[in-house]
């Protein structure tokens, strides 16, 4: 058996995969009847539905032809990885990460960090100019954030404010 | 006239100096963000939530609709000048907008869809105004089965008229539905899926699955492009305002795409593309006069009907949000957000307790549409040169704005982490094909169908029958079947196909 379009066939396996899993965590909790729901109900019914769909997608994508087979192509790995550990830079530089005892190290810390590792994941990675995109980024957001908002942030490391 | 009372006491409030200002700001910033390459409204919306939380809520709403405002025409730009959509409805204007850009028309295609915006959002804040009251008055005769009927309907049109392949997008609603359930049961007090993490009690944030999805996802995706595919015509905006012949041209598109914008803005289900796709092909149908250019190589009335239409629809879609609680799109799911974070819960009684709020709103957003056009005919010049910055200054911006926007939602660095792998999540839904609008609108949803649909059963006692005995339920349930079967009809299924290939 032939699959005749790559992306409906992987979309209907996710529906599939998750739509069961959230129905199988619903029976878990307490079912009940219709007239008196209990929180696993509800989740159930979405749940089967979802898998119902999944399963649906899944077989119209083994039977119906499209014109170049939908197929999903290669995967940006490269921005994928540095925009999502970039992400998480910025949260483990702001607030630390107390189970390893690494400090909070601040919003400008953070901030430079971000944006070094971030810009990796374009085509063109300048050095100088990312540390200067960095200083401009961290200026506005202390003033735009801290200043104007009044937001709470950790803005200097911990060991140094104390 | 009780409508002018209304309106008066809204103006009231939204003409004190300090609203006035937020209103200019929201604006601002809207328009500042949304002319980004590659940022939609939403994405814009998301990332700006965050500076509202420390307002009043009145003022935090009025800045809210002009960062709405600002985003949309923020996006009309992008869609003009770089051929690139902030998001779907802007697919119409762009097919004749990009095209005047080319020869060198940009200043007035810019200048018809400002103008036709105006126009249409002061025509539907009007509407909004006059029929505000009387659906409210209809919303207190909904019990809980009428609710549940009525976001069946809202979530099926959402899909009908706005997403290309129809099953997978039902898909995304369901599976919106069940994120919208992970956290405390409120019946029961049964954390739900929270696999034992205190943060996900409190159920997941809408606003790290808005930027993940939306933000995130779409940089990565936009970043896998080559570069060349972002061309952008700056250089040759001269001459903003349309001449006369322009205007001779524009004034009927506009009305007819006001018009056509209104009535389908008020469907729930989000009918500003379907109004823009309809705008469009009435005037392409339209007799050409004599000397006017053909459309898809650079007719003003291109751009015109569409804008109006696609403005004038995002005024009325305000009807059933305001006055049922119900949000038609992923937009207005995210202003239900906003509005929780504030304490207020949207539906008919924000009306009545809450008048200056809901009347300072509505008034609101005629301000909006004003300050746009005193901010941006003048501004688009700036706004084209932010347009030149390179994305590889642009998207580190981006994500780190998220991040910061993320944290200061709850102050909170799990937010972050959650906001990592729906990015990762989102990059993936774009690979497969998958829409996250949609799903957006289910999670915010999902726990208000769960609840009318346990109410309605517990009424009824476990009778599934309540749902088409009650004749009101029983005809939104039947208008959303109809919906599904027009949809499924063959000549309108091809038609509908070839309307979102563009896509």
């Amino acid at each position: 058996m032939n699959i005749k379009s790559q992306k409906d066939f992987f979309s209907g396996l996710v529906y599939v995969v998750v739509g069961g899993a959230f129905a199988i965590g619903a029976t878990n909790y307490n079912v009940g009847t219709g007239a008196r729901m209990g929180p696993g109900y509800f989740p159930l019914l979405l749940g089967i539905l979802l898998a119902i769909i999944g399963a649906f997608v899944m077989f119209k994508s083994l039977t119906v032809e499209t014109q170049d087979g939908d197929k999903i192509g290669s995967w940006a790995w490269k921005p994928l990885f540095f925009i999502i550990v970039g992400n998480l830079l910025f949260g483990i530089l702001l607030g630390g990460l107390p189970s390893i005892g690494l400090p909070a190290m601040g919003l400008i810390a953070a901030i430079f960090g971000t944006t070094i590792v971030v810009s990796k994941a374009g085509d063109v990675f300048n050095l100088k100019e990312v540390l200067i995109l960095a200083t401009i980024l961290s200026i506005g957001s202390y003033a735009a954030f801290v200043l104007l908002l009044k937001l709470q942030f950790p803005v200097w490391p911990t060991f140094i404010t104390g | 006239m009780e409508l002018f009372d209304n309106l008066a006491l809204g103006f009231g409030v939204a003409f004190t100096f300090q609203n006035l200002i937020y209103a200019f700001i929201g604006c601002l910033l809207g328009t500042l963000i949304g002319v980004l390459p590659g940022v939609g409204p939403v994405a814009t919306i998301a990332m700006l939530l965050p500076a509202t939380y420390a307002l009043p809520p009145v003022a935090a709403l009025i800045m809210l609709a002009g960062i709405y405002y600002g985003a949309q025409y923020g996006g009309s730009t992008t869609a003009i000048l770089v051929n690139l959509p902030g998001e779907a409805s802007s697919v119409v204007t762009m097919i004749d907008g990009y095209q005047m850009a080319r020869k060198g028309r940009a200043g007035p295609a810019l200048a018809a869809a400002g103008l036709g915006s105006f126009f249409a959002g002061c025509v539907g804040t009007l509407i909004l105004a006059a029929f505000a009251g009387p659906l409210t008055e209809v919303a207190f005769k909904f019990g809980p089965a009428e609710y549940f009927s009525l976001m069946v309907l809202g979530l099926i049109g959402a899909v009908v008229l706005a997403s290309g392949s129809l099953i997978k997008a039902v898909g995304m609603i369901v599976l919106g539905l069940l994120m919208g359930l992970i956290g405390t049961d409120v019946n029961s007090g049964v954390a739900r899926f929270s696999f034992d993490i205190p943060e996900l009690t409190d159920g997941v944030g809408f606003i790290t699955i808005a930027m993940g999805v939306f933000g995130y996802g779409e940089i990565i995706s936009n970043l896998s492009k080559p570069e060349e595919d972002r061309e952008v015509f700056t250089a040759k905006v001269t001459g903003l305002m349309p001449n006369a012949e322009d205007f001779k041209n524009m004034i009927p598109a506009v009305l007819r795409g006001t018009f056509l914008g209104s009535a389908l803005g008020i469907l729930p289900g989000g009918g500003a593309l379907l109004a823009a796709f309809a705008a469009y092909t009435i005037e392409k149908k339209t007799k050409l006069r004599p000397g006017e250019v053909p459309f898809g190589q650079g007719n003003i009335r291109g751009v015109a009907a569409p804008e109006s239409a696609n403005n004038s629809a995002s005024q009325t879609s305000f009807i059933p949000l305001l006055t049922l609680g119900i949000p038609p799109n992923a937009v207005m799911a995210l202003m239900v957000g906003a509005m929780t974070i504030h304490n207020i819960q949207p539906g008919p009684q924000v009306m009545t307790s809450n008048p200056e709020l809901f009347w300072g709103l509505i008034a609101s957003m005629w301000i909006g549409n004003a300050m746009l056009i005193i901010l941006n005919l003048p501004l688009i010049g700036i706004w084209i040169k932010l347009l030149t910055v390179p994305y590889r200054w642009l998207f580190p911006a981006i994500v780190l704005f998220c991040a910061i926007g993320v944290y200061s939602t709850n102050n909170n660095t799990f937010d972050i982490w959650m906001v990592a792998m729906f990015g990762v999540v989102g990059y993936g839904f774009i690979k497969l094909g998958m829409e996250p609008a949609p799903l957006l609108l289910g999670f915010i949803l999902g726990p208000m169908m769960e609840e009318n649909l346990r109410r309605a059963m517990l009424l009824s006692r476990g009778d599934w029958s309540v749902f088409v005995t009650r004749p009101l339920s029983a005809s939104l349930l039947a208008v959303a079947l109809l919906l599904l079967i027009i949809v499924a009809l063959p000549s309108i299924k091809s038609k509908r196909e070839e309307a979102f290939v563009e896509e």
